[in-house]
This record gives structure tokens, C-alpha cells and sequence, in this order.
């Protein structure tokens, strides 16, 4: 991808109310990491609003590393009416000719249960959508390609 | 969104373990990604613009203004917003550490740069011409001369990374990865045009290249 500038992993400050990380590794149809993706993301604050505001930048950009990881500091975002919540994604690496989209909704979200998208999908697919909970933090893996393949949107 | 090029495309060989296999879903945008970042606020210097000026002396190479404008689908220019730009050196090589193709490195140069369209959408940088380099995807693969364009429009479903070529490049009918976009007119989009308008005598020359950023017009995808 080539340099792009400063990352801009913080959406919001480490220090700041109700600040999480999302984190997770992307990875190639072999399991391998892809050390050479970029994943943005761009979301709704923790009220649902969307747009950069005063401590809340609403987007942010990470370049994967060695093990194809990436993190960034963000909050959970609230719902944008009545939707379910969820950030959404999109990635860039060396061998997709096109950007790959995709979401992340979060976890114990009861609303997840009324969202078009996720209804639309059988389990084990809709899980790939579905960050998890794991020690403080929000963990979602993107596969491009194999088993546990995440599901990437259309327009 | 416009899927020429496809994710699968066999004679660009990194596509094989890296396209989708499953079914896209077709989804209508949400209002997260009906809406998009802005970009501009402090991110940008004077001078980010200028990749001629960002080492100590000046690059070796052809000295070129790169300009145009960055569109929506319905032709209205993007305002204030976020255009990056990244490029190998005259002799064809990167700065950044992958890259280990024998050309040498020029201290003068990075390779990178940005700035924020105006109230018309325009752009502007100032660089030198890149060379075309060796990249392994089959024998003898030489990537044509291009500068990589990152932009974004206004919302999250325009966001756009493209290549600019050069008009009456030979390499171009050889590449993979423009021909991984089918329509012809579409592959006409990526390739940027001589601009007298911005050709400085006897200083730069001067090269177009609009984007456009969704709609059936738009400037296709590339990696």
C-alpha cells in the first residue's frame, strides 16, 4: 500500500470515557496474516451520532503489522435510531482490486436481532460480523478468503 | 459499487488468496456509511503538497504538476477533502523497507504526499515522474509508471484508491492490474492526460487526472 501517512489508530483518546480497543489480525484464504493491509474505520459516537466532533474523531486508520494485527482505541458506538450499532469497515491490501467492506456490530447487543443485514445470514455467517468480547476488549478477526470467511457487502 | 475490477482476477497472482470466495451481500448503506469523514483539520501542511521539496535538494526526475479534480457521481466537485498520493522514485523504487528492487534509492525523495481539494473539488501536487519497476507477478513483470491516489468523497461508500498513469505508456497493455479493469473506457478513466494548462516553460510539465468517486463514471478501483 505504500506509506499513508500517520495512522490515526485513536478515535477517541486512551483516557477518554468509555474508551475500548478493537483489535483483531486480517488474515489471506491460507490463514495467513496479511502484513500489508489497511483498515479504516468510521462510526457513530457512544450516542449515536455521527460526525468528528470535540474528542471524537469517527474515523481511523490502521496499518496492519507483521502478524496482519490491527487495533484501534474507539467506543462502542450507540445506535444511529433505531438500528443496530455497528462500525463500519473498510480494508485495503496489496492483491484486492477492489476495497473489501464489512462491519463490525457489537457484542451482547439486542438489537443486533432486528438488523436486516444480520438476519439476512445463516450463523456461522453472521457471526463473522460480530466482534467478541474478550479481556476489555473488542476482538474481530477479517478473513478475507477460507474458512471463517468474513462477509464482505455490496452496494 | 462497481465491481470491474473483480476481486478474482487470476493474472494478478496476489488476488488468489485474497479474493472472496463467498457471496458479496448486497446491503443498502446505512446512515454510518451514507455519511464520511472530513478529513481536512490539521492533517494537512503547507507543503505536503510538494514531493519535490521534501528532502534536503531536489529529486532526480521529470518534474511534473499533477492536478484535477475530485468528483462525486452526480459531477459535484468534493470540497475540502482529504487527497493522498504515494509514488516510486524516478528509478522505480519505494522508500519504504518491502521494496528490494536493485534501483537506487534517491535521498531527495519520499514519495508521499497530500493535500485538501479546494472549493472545487481541485487538487494539486508537484512531483517528479516515477519509473516503472519489477514486481514478480509473473516473468519479466514491470509495473507501468503510476502514482497512487487515495481519496475520499463525501461519504464512507466513496472511498476511492486508484492509480494514475501516463498517456502512451507501452507497459500499460502488458499490466494485470489495469486490465483487471474489462471496460476499456473505464481503464481510459485511470490514465491521466498532458495539460498545457499547468505545464510551467521550462520549469515542469503538467498532467490531468480527474477522479471520480461512485456512479457509472467513476474512476475504477486499484489496489
Amino acid at each position: 500500500m505504500g506509506w499513508m501517512g500517520d495512522a490515526g489508530t485513536h478515535v477517541v483518546a486512551p483516557t477518554a470515557e468509555g474508551a475500548v480497543v478493537l483489535t483483531g489480525r486480517v488474515l489471506d484464504g491460507g490463514g495467513e496474516p496479511i502484513p500489508d493491509a489497511m483498515v479504516e474505520i468510521w462510526q457513530a459516537d457512544a450516542e449515536g451520532r455521527l460526525g468528528a466532533r470535540e474528542g471524537f474523531a469517527g474515523f481511523g486508520r490502521c496499518l496492519t503489522d507483521e502478524g496482519g494485527g490491527y487495533h484501534f482505541t474507539t467506543v462502542r458506538p450507540g445506535p444511529v435510531g433505531a438500528a443496530a450499532p455497528y462500525i463500519a469497515m473498510n480494508v485495503f491490501a496489496r492483491g484486492t482490486l477492489q476495497r473489501l467492506v464489512t462491519r463490525a456490530y457489537l457484542p451482547d447487543e439486542p438489537a443486533n436481532g432486528t438488523d436486516p443485514v444480520l438476519a439476512s445470514l445463516e450463523p456461522d455467517r453472521r457471526a463473522t460480523l460480530v466482534a467478541r468480547a474478550h479481556g476489555g476488549e473488542l476482538r474481530h478477526d477479517i478473513r478475507l478468503q477460507g474458512e471463517g470467511e468474513t462477509v464482505f457487502l455490496v452496494w | 459499487m462497481n465491481l470491474d475490477p473483480p476481486y478474482d482476477f487470476p493474472p494478478y497472482r496476489s488476488t488468489a488468496r485474497r479474493h472472496p470466495k463467498q457471496a458479496l451481500v448486497a446491503a443498502v448503506p446505512g446512515p454510518t456509511e451514507s455519511s464520511g469523514p472530513l478529513l481536512g483539520a490539521g492533517r494537512v501542511q503547507p507543503g505536503d503538497n510538494d514531493l519535490t521539496r521534501h528532502g534536503a535538494g531536489e529529486p532526480i526526475g521529470e518534474r511534473m504538476n499533477v492536478s484535477g479534480r475530485i468528483l462525486d457521481g452526480d459531477g459535484r466537485p468534493v470540497r475540502n477533502q482529504l487527497v493522498e498520493v504515494w509514488q516510486a522514485n524516478a528509478a522505480g523504487r519505494y522508500r519504504h523497507e518491502v521494496d528490494r528492487h536493485p534501483a537506487p534509492i534517491d535521498p531527495n525523495f519520499w514519495g508521499a504526499g497530500r493535500c485538501l481539494t479546494d472549493g472545487e473539488g481541485r487538487y494539486h501536487f508537484v512531483t517528479i515522474v516515477p519509473g516503472p519497476y519489477p514486481w514478480g507477478n509473473h516473468p519479466n513483470a514491470w509495473r507501468p509508471a503510476h502514482v497512487h491516489f487515495s481519496v475520499f468523497g463525501t461519504a464512507f461508500t466513496e472511498r476511492l484508491v486508484t492509480q494514475m498513469y501516463f498517456p502512451g505508456d507501452p507497459l500499460l497493455a502488458y499490466d494485470p492490474i489495469f486490465h483487471g479493469v474489462r471496460d476499456p473506457r473505464a481503464r481510459q478513466r485511470m490514465v491521466s492526460t498532458l495539460d498545457w494548462s499547468t505545464t510551467e516553460d521550462s520549469f515542469a510539465l503538467g498532467y490531468r487526472f480527474d477522479v471520480v468517486v461512485s456512479g457509472r463514471l467513476a474512476t475504477p478501483s486499484q489496489p
